[in-house]
């Protein structure tokens, strides 16, 4: 009776507002659980050895997979630009390219991506099992904050390790475009190296690593927060780790977009 | 019996308030009630067995009282202290008072089963604040821990994981854990369920031995009516080891019944078996549920 009294663009905004309800409120609710980590940080107890156990997970666990694609991304890159560059008679520049490439973007992204698809998933798998088993309401009774013990150092380790990760897959890179300079384009190394390098410029380094930085942030929180509030059984798990990475992954994406037109201005 | 009413006296809550008390607690899930209007309060010693189709917010009931959930009004009080409205951390020492057995365990599946049992003496606050003035040493844990092992008759598991356990095994470590700080108030979510007779009534025999040790306050959440049968009228002898019949003490014990929410029935366990409500007769008779 209200809703037939009411004029049609109010219906309207009413279901629009509806239709936003959920969104917004998951997006409160991620915001509250991140304000939270963050605040644990600098508060104890610390868990310095979830902290270490889950570097390890992350960190070495990711390795060799970020290294094989650094390395290949490098390598088609080098293979793909070298014909280009022919074009123009600029393939001793092959190194800038490649260089540039993958510093400021590729290296962060793919790498990000990687851990995403690897780490997002498991943290909230992890964390989901957890909660459908009352393990996460087990902590809280036994006199444990779940998000001290489970978010923040999660949340430590991948600020630390995914950086690192990027520099492997950054350097890996570089060889692989040098494998093809120095055999199918007859590049010297010596002038591969140097032009890759003096290009490279603090703008460059910058975003190279406050991206992976800021990824990880995303990563792990995002993989927390599915996993975390988890519900529906062992379905709810899988559809809490589908969500994590779907969403972690766009995220990667609009941050890099975010960024990239601050930095690109940059002298 | 000495022992018993020494405990009793140590385990009353300040001021000789109730242990648990409900004041018109009520909760929804989205449109769906949780809790309606439930008001209830239980002393030192006593027992309550919460019986209940599923979904009809017993699992609930237990959560809010220990703040693992919030309820939309009223008022909780644990030893005399309100529990609503408090932050998450002003929780953590009134929750070392409670033990709890989860519905589905609620191990730690990368601890070992020693980790797991040692683990509410290494994190629960209000122990290092009230019990010690210190952290427990780690042979008073292990002590501690190896004690509570074979209270269920577990202490060759001490380095196996969760995993490595059958169900009723697993549900005994549960109940080691929860029993390890000697909480004066218990609380069982389902502890027989999935489980065969024989195992059932071997936990039943160490709920009520922890029970009776300690004179507990014991909220036991149950489909079976047999667990609340043997709740009510049988004991454990401290001198004898054995469990035995209550007597008089069975008067400790009483029964709700709940449905959608709502407290449909308490009482004794004769005036649930003469109940004439369909719904709380389901639920009273031998073999029931």
């Amino acid at each position: 009776m209200v809703a037939s009294a009411l004029p049609k663009s109010a219906i309207l905004g009413v279901r629009l507002l509806d239709f936003f309800k959920k969104p917004v409120e998951t997006f409160q609710e991620f915001l509250f659980l991140s304000g939270r980590a963050f605040r644990n940080i600098v508060r104890a107890p610390h868990y310095v050895d979830d902290i270490l156990l889950q570097m390890d997970a992350i960190g070495v666990g990711s390795l060799f997979i970020v290294s094989l694609i650094g390395f290949f991304s490098g390598l088609v890159m080098a293979m793909q630009m070298a014909r280009a560059l022919s074009t123009y008679g600029a393939q001793g520049q092959i190194g800038q390219i490649v260089s540039i490439t993958l510093v400021r973007e590729l290296g962060p992204v793919l790498a990000s991506l990687l851990v995403a698809g690897r780490n997002a998933s498991g943290i909230a798998s992890e964390l989901g099992s957890m909660r459908v088993t009352e393990q996460i309401d087990a902590m809280r009774a036994l006199g444990t904050d779940p998000i001290q013990k489970l978010v923040t150092p999660r949340l430590i380790a991948m600020a630390v390790v995914l950086p690192l990760l990027t520099i492997i897959a950054d350097f890996l890179g570089l060889v692989g475009g040098y494998l093809i300079s120095a055999t199918m384009l007859n590049i010297a190394g010596s002038q591969y190296w140097t032009s890759a390098w003096q290009i490279l410029e603090y703008n460059d380094l910058t975003q190279g690593l406050l991206k992976p930085f800021l990824f990880a942030i995303v990563i792990a929180l995002v993989g927390c927060y599915y996993g975390i509030n988890t519900s529906g059984g062992t379905q709810g798990v899988g559809r809490s780790t589908t969500k994590a990475v779907v969403v972690s992954s766009v995220w990667i994406f609009v941050i890099t977009a975010m960024l990239d037109p601050f930095f690109v201005n940059l002298p | 019996m000495i022992a018993n009413a020494l405990a009793a006296t140590e385990n009353a809550a300040p001021g000789g308030s109730p242990v648990v008390q409900f004041t018109d607690v009520s909760l929804a899930y989205g449109e769906i009630p949780a809790l309606a209007h439930i008001s209830f309060a239980m002393q030192a010693g006593e027992t309550r067995i919460v019986l209940g189709a599923a979904g009809s917010g017993k699992t609930t009931l237990l959560k809010t009282t220990v703040g693992l959930v919030a309820p939309d009004s009223g008022h909780i009080y644990l030893f005399g202290e309100e529990v609503t409205g408090r932050k998450e951390s002003q929780l953590f020492d009134i929750r070392g008072k409670v033990g709890i057995l989860f519905q589905e365990g609620g191990l730690f599946d990368s601890l070992t089963i020693a980790e797991n049992v040692a683990y509410p003496l290494l994190n629960q606050h209000a122990l290092h604040g009230d019990t010690y003035s210190h952290p427990p040493s780690d042979e008073e844990v292990e002590r501690l821990v190896r004690e509570s092992l074979s209270f269920v008759e577990l202490e060759h598991t001490l380095d196996k994981f969760p995993s490595e356990l059958s169900g009723g095994m697993r549900r005994r470590v549960g109940i080691a854990r929860a029993v390890v700080t000697a909480p004066q108030l218990m609380l069982y979510d389902s502890p027989t369920a999935g489980l065969d007779p024989i195992t059932a009534n071997t936990i039943i025999n160490l709920i009520l031995k922890g029970r009776d040790l300690r004179n507990a306050a014991t909220i036991m959440i149950t489909h079976r009516y047999q667990d609340g049968h043997l709740m009510a009228n049988f004991r454990y002898n401290p001198s004898s080891g054995k469990i035995e019949p209550a007597g008089s003490s069975q008067l400790t014990t009483r029964f709700f019944v709940m449905r959608e929410g709502r407290l449909v029935f308490e009482g004794s366990e004769t005036e649930l078996r003469a109940s004439t409500d369909p719904y709380v007769q389901k639920f009273g008779r031998p073999g029931s549920a």
